[in-house]
């Protein structure tokens, strides 16, 4: 192990490093627990100017309570599930088909899709937007949800695509060839042999994507609109047009904002991680 | 071979040519998708750059000379040299990220109790949606209540008002950028150094070497996967910067902040006009920067298929 493990060190850096963790996590976090900090303020902190010291009052329920029900977000905030989750399915459902045919096939133009699906996943979001844009609006489906989704789940499955390729390459291609010998169908291959193989990658794909999508502010701006169609990202700015100067309201409002992708990455750490450090490992 | 009279002699068509044709049956859908959305707007970008459109008459040929503007904006030290310039600066230090990232993950790279929650919540920035990074740090530098300037004023320092000057506020939002980023980066060594040969480093703990020698001769080798992966979404991700821009400043103070990503949507879809062939001719640009860094990518990859 690198660095040389604490416990094998004198006592005296080992109580160092013990007291040296909480400290630096602190700091790290600072900006965010300040967040949390003016999130159960009452307004009258504020006009009295006592930004960093304890709370006059706790508040914090009154405030989120605000958020919840005096405000679009929970309009918002179920307009960004309904955008994330369709997404997640499209995306994994797609990227399980085009990884499995560029993973397990050798065709002559094999190598020219998959880096098709690798370098249009890293074109800038940019040169895309104009044209998505008329397209999305001539198929009627500006300011919609459907606008959106489609979008997403299109451009994800390139980086799905690269995911599930390589997963399906590391499978053993033995499975495979056994089940061919067998007279089993190519399809009842895909179906029965390598799917359900494939469920830790399904797993870590998912929670990336969510992840990804509920975070996604560009698209939702260019795509969307009002509180009917737009995703928690986009409205929270035209709740904290809302609430001008209302920093407690705002603070609660960013972090009911924040949270069902930190509930999501928790929840699922273990796959998560395995879905980010995907080959960052030999 | 008795099993082969059972097996009836007309096979399907669909059947003895399955092998060549199920690949590009699971890949329909997929290219489907990805050519109507990703493969032919981006060609229709670069048709549109050469056009000047306002997004509802008439489209109107212009030859080469969006690119020309950009050029007299460039020798005029105009936005379009601004953003350019902003986003070298992000480049070069979004890239601060890895070390950053490799430091904390030293750090944490042990085995004591809690660990793992540490980890976790050391990680915790990247979760966040870039809209709430850019709020929080929009206050973290606020003149009046800001922690920063909280922090300075201990020392006698400030009042700074990071985001309305001119000199720091690039700086300013690449460092609320570099947070997220930095966990991203750290992770992803967490994971590198977990897979370090043990046995490597014994022998060179006898050999005697120093930490750092160790450090720079045998880990940092074995954690090249985890550094290209890292180069690859930092890179990505400093040329991609619009939503940090969007939500701390809007490209603000005087246009000073903008990057092209974020310059792009300011002609093309704001007040400021729809000049949709501008736009175009703007994002051409940005993709051509980031084509020399997915070339080299795929350059990469093309070697390590081919290695196989």
């Amino acid at each position: 192990m690198f660095p040389k493990p604490i416990e094998k060190q004198p006592r005296a850096a080992q109580i160092t490093y013990q007291a040296m963790l909480p400290l630096a996590l602190l700091l790290w976090l600072g900006p965010l627990l300040a967040v949390a900090l003016f999130s159960v303020k009452p307004a009258a902190d504020f006009t009295n100017a006592n930004y960093w010291g304890l709370p006059s009052s706790f508040e914090g329920a009154f405030n989120y309570g605000q958020v919840f029900f005096n405000s679009d977000m929970p309009r918002y905030l179920l307009n960004s599930f309904m955008i994330t989750i369709p997404t997640v399915i499209g995306a994994v459902a797609l990227s399980c088909m085009t990884g499995f045919a560029l993973g397990i096939y050798k065709f002559k133009s094999n190598l020219w899709i998959f880096f098709m699906f690798v370098a249009g996943n890293f074109v800038p979001f940019q040169i895309l937007m104009v044209p998505v844009r008329d397209l999305t609006l001539e198929l009627g489906l500006y300011n919609t949800k459907t606008g959106l989704v489609l979008f997403h789940i299109a451009f994800q499955t390139g980086f799905c695509t690269l995911f599930m390729r390589n997963f399906i390459r590391a499978l053993p291609f033995e499975l495979i060839e056994a089940a061919r010998v067998e007279g089993i169908s190519e399809i009842r291959i895909f179906w029965y042999v390598v799917l359900p193989l494939m469920k830790p990658a399904i797993a870590a794909l998912s929670v990336l994507i969510f992840t990804f999508i509920w975070n996604d502010y560009f698209w939702a701006v260019v795509l969307t609109q009002g509180a009917e169609s737009q995703p928690v990202t986009a409205g929270i700015t035209s709740f904290n047009a809302q609430f001008r100067a209302a920093y407690q309201l705002m603070s609660a409002g960013s972090i009911v904002a924040a949270l069902p992708p930190v509930a999501m990455f928790f929840l699922m750490q273990k796959h998560f991680i395995a879905g980010l450090t995907l080959g960052a490992v030999k | 071979m008795t099993v082969a009279v059972d097996v009836p002699e007309q096979e399907s068509w669909f059947h003895r040519n399955q092998q060549r044709i199920a690949p590009w049956l699971f890949l329909t859908p997929g290219l489907l998708f990805f050519s109507v959305y990703v493969i032919i707007p981006l060609f229709e970008s670069i048709n549109l750059s050469f056009y000047e459109w306002d997004g509802l008459g008439a489209a109107e040929y212009v030859g080469f000379r969006n690119y020309e503007d950009l050029y007299w904006e460039w020798v005029d030290r105009d936005a379009f040299y601004i953003s350019l310039k902003n986003n070298l600066i992000w480049l070069v230090m979004y890239l601060l990220a890895i070390p950053a990232g490799l430091f904390i993950a030293l750090f944490l790279n042990q085995t004591v109790w809690g660990i793992r929650l540490y980890k976790s919540l050391f990680f915790f920035p990247f979760v966040i949606s870039q809209v709430v990074v850019g709020l929080v740090f929009t206050w973290f530098y606020d003149p009046t209540f800001g922690l920063l300037n909280e922090f300075l004023d201990l020392f006698g320092l400030g009042p700074l008002n990071v985001l309305g000057d001119e000199r720091f506020v690039t700086y300013g939002i690449i460092f609320a950028g570099l947070w997220p980023q930095t966990a991203y980066c750290m992770i992803l060594y967490l994971t590198g150094l977990n897979a370090v040969d043990p046995e490597q480093i014994e022998a060179g703990r006898l050999d005697g070497a120093k930490s750092w020698r160790m450090l720079w001769h045998i880990i940092l080798p074995q954690l090249r996967p985890a550094t290209f992966i890292a180069f690859v979404v930092t890179i990505i991700g400093a040329l991609r910067s619009f939503d940090l821009i969007s939500i701390m400043t809007q490209g603000g103070p005087f246009g000073s902040s903008r990057v092209l990503a974020y310059y792009m949507f300011e002609v093309a879809l704001s007040e400021y006009g729809f000049r949709m062939g501008y736009g175009a001719a703007i994002a051409v640009i940005l993709f051509l920067i980031m084509l020399c860094f997915i070339a080299y990518f795929l350059w990469s990859m093309y070697r390590e298929e081919k290695g196989h």
